[in-house]
């Protein structure tokens, strides 16, 4: 299969949202979202439950259609090259979604097969994956013996697994205790190093402050986009969590 | 092919693992050989009758004693009054009553004719109907016997009519029940068990997850297929082996045949079984759509009665029933010995099943919410 | 009290709210009334048979004519030489050859005897049964009528089908209905939505709720046994209006019979929901332990006394088959409860037990 690459901008960019619409009947979910987002950078994306995040996020990665819009994600359009996105991206979804009835290693090899890896490639990358996120010891547990903060982790170290140039995270550590989320954005910042570029969502405001850029959602309109300390001086503001609470007034 | 098998061997790993899963493979065919062929039965043994004999004579003792010696009646209790034997079918000791007149002896001495009644419960018109049968057999026997006796005819020898039953000589029903119950098996099973995995993998949210991978619609859809395949082939011999067993079910054709038949079969099955579960949210839904089709499906497949019994809109009807050729083929196969070349129809038909079903699920399967 | 209101209220709502399955609960006793009647039936006419009449004379002519002309058998294929048959009956396209001997007239107006040979695929073995049975009552009618003209036949059968007497199956299926449908709605899918609660982590957050678990648990049963009661009035009206299936006897007695099996099946729906904890378990049960049996152990498709002592016995154990034969009897017979009382109190006995059990094992949950 043939994809033309499409013109971008900056050559930077890997993702390129123009006039995001999405419509569920009357409700609009994503109402008018622009935005880019560069190579190797975290980008947020914050706002209350159901201010649109998980919709967005979802026709990003190939799992939803948008109504209308020009969006482009590593190159490709989200109309009809969703497969050629898929295989650039990796994504966590809001709720654990692996098996629960395998061990981490047969659910990162099962990963590593669908992603076309080879048995050598995916065996490497799970050691070095499992090694890096402190998983090693848990290697053959089923994953219905470990705490959640852990899942997690596992859940992005399948997401890294074929080293994809974007990263999509929903909500990663919603429920997670305070210390493993710590640790969690730490693994976060060694991949955007590596190059990776990080898409999250999150309702915990506190983490807006760990990223490059964030962008604020309300009632599925984008309300402020810009680095959280250009936010904190614009609004005159402590933290991220003023900010919101001055925007969403 | 490569990410198929990888499909394949997770699903291995995750039935290997359920308990439950194990449990019903194994379990299911034993259950349906022992108690599906003995209960699915509309063999007519030990039919109770009710005699009331106000004759009591020579000739009404020797009817009662033909009803007796038939494998298919047990006698109760007799009576002398009508009313006790409607008593008696009304509290079901009986099925049939049989009413011999006064009378009746005499009758047949001077060769006039003389009427018998039978009360027979109908509430199973089915039953009452192969009832009424087999008595009308006894008694037409009894009566030719006496007929030749006392007639002009004496000494001639009639037309002997000698029926021979090929491929089951001794009328035994569980030969003819338990193929047709081996296609409920691997139906059940094949259909179930995929429906019931996809749709696991939707509410559990582990699709989503498959669903942002570069995965083609075709290789999920083989991939889910395949581990259940070789289930439903697997409790297929697993079923015939018992049914060898436990009734001594013949195996007159090839193997080949019955098991290239099967495998296309079990292919058409489980697209059908896997297309529900694409339309369907939650595992009670699939259930549900399953419970009804496969409910019509089996009545109409002619397990029990034959199908060109059925009205020509049910027949018709049986052209999209895919059990119905299987159940056809089975027997066919199994009970005469039947190849390829006697199959063809049946072995297009369900060709072009297995075809769309998948073509179907494929389709219908979304990568998208 | 408004509380509990509100919660039968938001279940009413998910039961609804699911189009396909209510379309299906009222499917499935529809397809099964049109079906059963014209599908399980031993009614034989024009059944496909080979006649091989190797003589070809005046007198085979006319069995042969007169064997058609009876509307059991219809002949499809000629017949020339002896090795089509087997062909013929493995392809499946005749179920019964019927073979005429050489000289068959001569023989028989001379000899006064003659041979017919009828083979049968016994594959089908109900089938091959009747068709020879008759094949061979119209030979010897014919015989009589040929070799004895104006004889009378002996001993003329006088029928009378009690209860039904067209036969009409629905007399049989109705009840039968009932009992499948009040099972399904009352026993499966109450098991199996409790069962989904636990699966999907729901149930803990009920349980932290301000209701009491009794109220829970009748918070969930309430609207499939609205739904039960329901659909028992339908498929009896429809059977009356439609089918015609009498309702000979006490209505009081039937809505008590009705309401005591649903309760039963909602005791058994709860028992299972307390031993599964997912949906896949609680359905198997359910499938093999209550709707199997309910079909194939309780005497409404097939008769009983025809299986296996073994499952005979354990027919026994099944409440279905005493929900069924007390029902038939009050609607098909219209007799009191002088006849039914046995079945009543065996089944409210297995009431009182399964709510017993249940309740103990849902308090065990509670505690653990």
């Amino acid at each position: 299969m043939k994809y033309t690459q499409r013109s971008t901008r900056h050559h930077d960019v890997v993702i390129d949202v123009q006039h995001m619409y999405k419509r569920f009947g009357s409700f609009v979910a994503n109402d008018d979202l622009s935005f880019t987002v560069r190579k190797g950078e975290i980008f947020g994306f914050l706002g209350a439950n159901g201010a649109g995040k998980t919709t967005a996020i979802k026709i990003l990665s190939g799992l939803s259609k948008p109504t209308s819009g020009e969006i482009s994600v590593a190159g490709y359009n989200v109309y009809n090259q969703t497969e050629a996105i898929k295989r650039n991206i990796g994504y966590m979804s809001q709720k654990f979604s692996l098996y629960d009835d395998l061990t981490l290693a047969e659910n990162i090899r099962f990963y590593g097969g669908v992603y076309g890896l080879s048995r050598k490639v995916t065996r490497e990358r799970m050691d070095e994956l499992l090694e890096q996120f402190g998983l090693m010891d848990f290697k053959k547990s089923l994953i219905t013996s470990l705490p959640l903060g852990w899942l997690q982790k596992l859940a992005f170290s399948v997401a890294l697994l074929h080293k994809p140039s974007i990263v999509f995270l929903d909500e990663p550590t919603s429920g997670v205790d305070p210390i493993t989320r710590r640790q969690f954005w730490e693994l976060i910042y060694q991949a955007a190093e590596g190059g990776t570029t990080i898409f999250i969502t999150t309702h915990y405001m506190d983490e807006a402050e760990y990223c490059d850029r964030v962008s604020i959602m309300d009632q599925g309109k984008i309300v402020a986009l810009d680095k959280p300390q250009k936010l904190k001086q614009e609004y005159q503001a402590g933290t991220i969590y003023d900010v919101f609470l001055k925007i969403a007034r | 092919m490569k990410t198929i098998l990888y499909i394949v061997q997770k699903e291995f790993l995750q039935i290997a693992r359920d308990k439950f899963l194990r449990a019903a493979i194994i379990m299911v065919p034993i259950v349906q050989m022992l108690v599906l062929v003995y209960a699915a039965t509309f063999e007519m043994k030990n039919i109770k009758i009710h005699f009331v004999d106000q004759d009591h004579s020579q000739a009404s003792g020797e009817l009662i004693h033909k009803f007796s010696a038939s494998p298919f009646f047990v006698a109760v209790d007799p009576s002398e009054d009508v009313w006790t034997g409607e008593e008696n079918l009304k509290e079901d000791r009986a099925d049939v009553v049989c009413v011999i007149p006064s009378g009746f002896s005499e009758a047949i001495g001077t060769g006039n004719s003389t009427g018998i009644q039978l009360l027979i419960n109908a509430i199973n018109g089915t039953k009452a109907e192969l009832s009424y049968v087999y008595c009308q057999a006894v008694i037409g026997d009894f009566s030719n016997r006496i007929l030749a006796e006392k007639s002009m005819m004496a000494g001639m020898g009639g037309i002997e009519t000698r029926p021979r039953h090929w491929y089951n000589p001794e009328l035994n029903y569980k030969i003819f029940m338990a193929p047709g119950i081996l296609v409920i098996l691997v139906t059940i099973i094949g259909w179930m068990l995929t429906g019931m995995n996809l749709v696991k993998e939707k509410e559990r949210g582990t699709l989503e997850q498959l669903n942002v991978t570069p995965i083609h619609k075709y290789q999920f859809i083989a991939g889910k297929l395949i581990p259940f395949l070789l289930i439903g082939l697997f409790d297929l011999t697993f079923g015939l082996g018992l049914a060898r067993l436990l009734f001594n079910v013949p195996v007159e054709g090839s193997l080949v045949v019955l098991f290239t038949f099967a495998t296309i079969y079990l292919v058409a099955i489980l697209g059908i079984g896997l297309f529900i579960s694409t339309i369907s949210n939650t595992q009670q839904q699939v259930m549900f759509v399953s419970f009804f089709f496969v409910m019509i499906f089996v009545l109409m497949s002619g397990l029990f009665t034959p199908v060109d019994n059925m009205p020509e809109w049910g027949q018709k009807i049986n052209i999209i029933n895919p059990m119905a050729y299987f159940i056809r083929v089975i027997r066919m196969v199994l009970l005469k010995g039947s190849g390829f070349a006697d199959i063809q129809r049946e072995l297009i038909a369900i060709s072009i099943f297995a075809v769309s079903t998948n073509a179907l699920a494929i389709w219908r399967y979304r990568k998208t919410v | 009290m408004n509380r509990f209101i509100a919660f039968v209220r938001k279940e009413f709502k998910h039961l609804l709210r699911d189009y396909r399955t209510v379309l299906i609960i009222f499917g499935i006793p529809i397809a099964q009334l049109l079906l059963f009647g014209h599908v399980i039936t031993t009614e034989i006419k024009d059944a496909e048979v080979g006649i091989l009449d190797l003589s070809r004379d005046e007198v085979s002519t006319k069995l042969t004519q007169k064997l058609l002309g009876s509307g059991y058998f219809k002949v499809s294929e000629d017949i020339h030489n002896v090795n089509q048959i087997e062909n013929l009956f493995r392809k499946g396209k005749i179920r019964e050859l019927i073979v005429l001997e050489e000289n068959f007239g001569n023989k028989l107006r001379r000899e006064g005897k003659a041979q017919i040979q009828i083979i049968t695929d016994a594959s089908d073995p109900n089938t091959a049964g009747i068709l020879s049975n008759y094949t061979q009552s119209i030979v010897a009618r014919f015989f009589s009528e040929e070799m004895a003209p104006g004889l009378k036949p002996l001993i003329q059968v006088d029928q009378r089908m009690f209860y039904n007497e067209e036969l009409r199956s629905a007399n049989m299926f109705v009840p039968g209905t009932i009992a499948l449908i009040l099972m399904l709605i009352s026993a499966l899918m109450t098991s199996i939505s409790i069962a989904r609660e636990k699966e999907l982590g729901t149930m803990e957050i009920l349980l932290v709720s301000p209701l009491r678990p009794l109220q829970i648990i009748m918070g969930k049963v309430v609207p499939y046994l609205v739904l039960s009661v329901i659909m028992a009035v339908v498929i009896i009206g429809v059977g009356f209006f439609i089918f015609h299936v009498p309702i000979r006897g006490s209505l009081i007695l039937l809505f008590g019979l009705l309401t005591l099996f649903i309760l039963l099946a909602l005791a058994l729906g709860i028992l299972i929901s307390t031993v599964a904890k997912t949906q896949q378990v609680a359905m198997l049960i359910s499938l093999v332990g209550l709707m199997l049996p309910t079909m194939l152990l309780s005497g409404f498709i097939f008769p009983i006394e025809n299986m296996p002592k073994a499952l005979q016995y354990l027919s026994i154990a099944m409440p279905p088959r005493w929900f069924l034969a007390a029902l038939k009897d009050i609607m098909l017979k219209g007799v009191g409860l002088a006849y039914v009382w046995d079945e009543i109190l065996i089944l409210t006995g297995m009431l009182i037990g399964f709510t017993l059990i249940s309740v103990r094992k849902f308090q065990i949950r509670l505690e653990s």
